[in-house]
């Protein structure tokens, strides 16, 4: 076998165990209250993750607005949801059909948002991704909709543009949404399978060694006629639709949906993760975006210092996994306790 | 309120945000980094300006309060350089970003449990009026001193930079090295020292913005620099990331388009039409108004 499909088979039984443990675990109320409440956010957080993974460390594009596409996501199905509460009324085909037109929705946003920023390079499609979602926040910040018995009413800026007769609103612009949570541990544990094998399949497809080969060198790729534009597309447009998914999934586990908390902060968290975890390297983003969910629930502790200390673990993983000297250092430890080479960890290969 | 009003209060705040994407630029220049703490060492600087001006115990002059602040963040990005970036020298561009990420989390916490656990205060305090409530009237126009201080220190800045970078040794050693690093240390020089240096100006200019923002809008908490610090790293990237009359150009457009948007009927989107601008810009024109072009080579 490939190494790649040992990892990749490794990965997905990784998830599968950690499900199950934490599954009973949850079951036996073994958890607390506040993990327990934390397994749907780190699902979501875990298929944020993967997807930007896919932008970042597959397609090597520096997005800095994956948070927009979360908040399309997020907000389509809660939309969705309460609009087919009542001819839906199992709330696990709902999810999935929530989770489906979310991922639509996303997947729209993101050909829109990818067909300009995909022709800018390096730092400056970073800035137009973060460009991308501070405008989304600001439109979904001033989007109303209701909904009444002629369907669905959108308006802009103010409520009264709605035009409803009786019905009741759903989106209330900067006051956000009001749902009732239907994700479950289960349905989260679902969409990072369903996410898993799709990026799997993505990355070690032809078409995902044409997107590879635009990553190390565009110009190569270019000229043995691989088409950057529907490559890049494809990377993009899928990392779009699955944080849509993990946006709609996010959502259906809050009370309260508030369109600014899908900002440029949510962005970077994300990318976080993924440059914690490695660039590319899927098993990395599960545990960096599950890790760092839990670790601040986890320091509640030393609540005021949380953050801070958050601030200096980032710091210091940075510099001792990229810094020269450091690196030798912790490798010379590392092969003396093992007696072999070890792998460098973390970040950049880029 | 007339529209050339609007306009003079859109150029204010542009000077603030043009000052604060020079400090980006030269940095993104030299060391060709993203300093996402930038914003923070605003916040920073405002700060040290407050504490020195309206406690009790020090109340200094406002001058003397500027000058503290300066030092303050002069000292700050020494240290954040030092510390946090230079190891990171040979490392992956996306590694520093992540590094730099972390500094603004540091110092926008770290302000936050100094305000909160040493100092027993708020975490929200009024900025002073520094330079007085006074105002003129123009005939029709009515500008106040705080709007002429700003711009005035934003054309008096642009002037020096552009002078210290073009005359003085330093300023050639910095355009060397942002023109090839390796190149300008076999010509003799001390390139850490030159990016130390770089970032020393950007912070003592993030300092001097934090001041002037802070006098215009009042509201100082640790993360009022986060915004602010966005819109200038996008104003430095409308104008050219790296240039020094791009800075200028894109901050003083960027602050316009602002206050004009909020000062119409889509106020609630301003944000959303800046980002708009300057996206329509980056399309037509791929590395900002006065950006190079940078041909390249396979």
């Amino acid at each position: 076998m490939k190494k790649s499909t040992i990892t990749n088979y490794a990965t997905y039984g990784g998830v599968i165990i950690a499900f199950v443990v934490l599954y009973i675990l949850n079951n036996f109320g073994m958890l607390g209250p506040v993990l327990s409440g934390q397994l749907v956010p780190i699902c979501a957080y875990v298929v944020m993750a993967l997807s930007l993974n896919l932008t970042v460390g597959v397609l090597g594009e520096l997005s800095l607005g994956h948070a927009g596409f979360m908040s399309v996501g997020a907000f389509a199905g809660a939309t969705a949801n309460i609009a087919l509460a009542a001819s839906i009324p199992n709330t696990g085909v709902r999810l999935a059909v929530v989770l489906v037109i979310a991922t639509i929705c996303a997947a729209i946003a993101g050909v829109l948002i990818g067909i300009p920023v995909l022709r800018l390079r390096g730092d400056y499609l970073a800035i137009v991704t973060l460009a991308f979602g501070e405008i989304i926040k600001s439109i979904i910040n001033n989007l109303y909709i209701g909904m009444d018995a002629k369907g669905l009413h959108f308006a802009f800026l103010n409520a009264e543009n709605l035009k409803m007769d009786g019905g009741k609103m759903i989106l209330k612009g900067s006051q956000g949404i009001t749902i009732m949570p239907t994700s479950t541990f289960v349905a989260g544990f679902v969409l990072v399978m369903i996410t898993l094998v799709i990026i799997f399949n993505l990355v070690g497809s032809r078409s995902g060694r044409a997107i590879m080969a635009l990553r190390d060198n565009r110009i190569a790729a270019e000229s043995v006629g691989i088409n950057v534009t529907k490559y890049k597309m494809m990377a993009f447009v899928t990392s779009a639709a699955l944080a849509g998914a993990a946006g709609a999934l996010y959502a259906q586990g809050m009370f309260v949906l508030d369109p600014k908390k899908f900002n440029y902060d949510t962005s970077i968290l994300i990318l976080v993760f993924v440059v914690l975890g490695g660039l590319g390297r899927m098993w990395g983003s599960i545990i960096a975006a599950a890790a760092l969910t839990v670790l601040p629930e986890l320091l509640r502790e030393v609540r005021d210092y949380r953050m801070l200390a958050y601030a200096i673990v980032l710091i210091l993983v940075m510099l001792v996994t990229n810094n020269p000297t450091i690196k030798n250092f912790v490798q010379a430890i590392a092969e003396k306790f093992k007696g072999k080479k070890v792998e460098t960890k973390g970040a950049g290969q880029q | 309120m007339s529209f050339l009003e609007t306009l003079i209060n859109g150029i204010s705040l542009g000077s603030v945000y043009a000052i604060i994407a020079l400090g980006y630029t030269m940095v993104y220049g030299i060391a060709k980094m993203l300093n996402f703490a930038h914003g923070d060492v605003i916040m920073v600087g405002g700060f040290a300006c407050f504490f020195m001006t309206s406690s009790s115990a020090l109340d200094l002059h406002p001058a003397l309060g500027v000058l503290v602040a300066v030092v303050v963040c002069t000292a700050l990005g020494i240290l954040i350089e030092r510390m946090a970036y230079k190891p990171l020298r040979q490392a992956p561009s996306l590694a520093v970003l992540i590094t730099a990420i972390g500094v603004s989390y540091f110092l926008q916490n770290g302000m936050l449990l100094l305000l909160m656990k040493a100092l027993k205060r708020s975490q929200k305090v009024s900025f002073p009026k520094l330079f007085g409530d006074k105002s003129f009237n123009f005939g029709e126009i009515t500008i106040s001193v705080t709007t002429i201080v700003t711009i005035a220190a934003c054309v008096v800045i642009m002037l020096a930079l552009t002078w210290f970078t073009s005359r003085t040794k330093m300023g050639k050693a910095m355009r060397a090295c942002s023109e090839d690093k390796a190149a300008a240390q076999l010509m003799g020089i001390n390139v850490n020292t030159t990016i130390s240096v770089t970032f020393a100006i950007g912070s003592a200019l993030a300092a001097i913005a934090g001041v002037l923002m802070c006098t215009a809008y009042p509201n100082l908490e640790p993360t009022t620099g986060a915004m602010p610090g966005i819109k200038a790293f996008t104003a430095a990237v409308f104008g050219g990331i790296g240039s020094i009359p791009g800075a200028l150009l894109g901050g003083v457009l960027l602050g316009v388009i602002e206050i004009v948007a909020k000062s119409s009927p889509l106020d609630a989107l301003a944000d959303a039409i800046v980002f708009a601008v300057l996206i329509i810009v980056l399309l037509v024109k791929p590395t900002g108004l006065l950006g190079k072009k940078i041909r390249e080579k396979v």
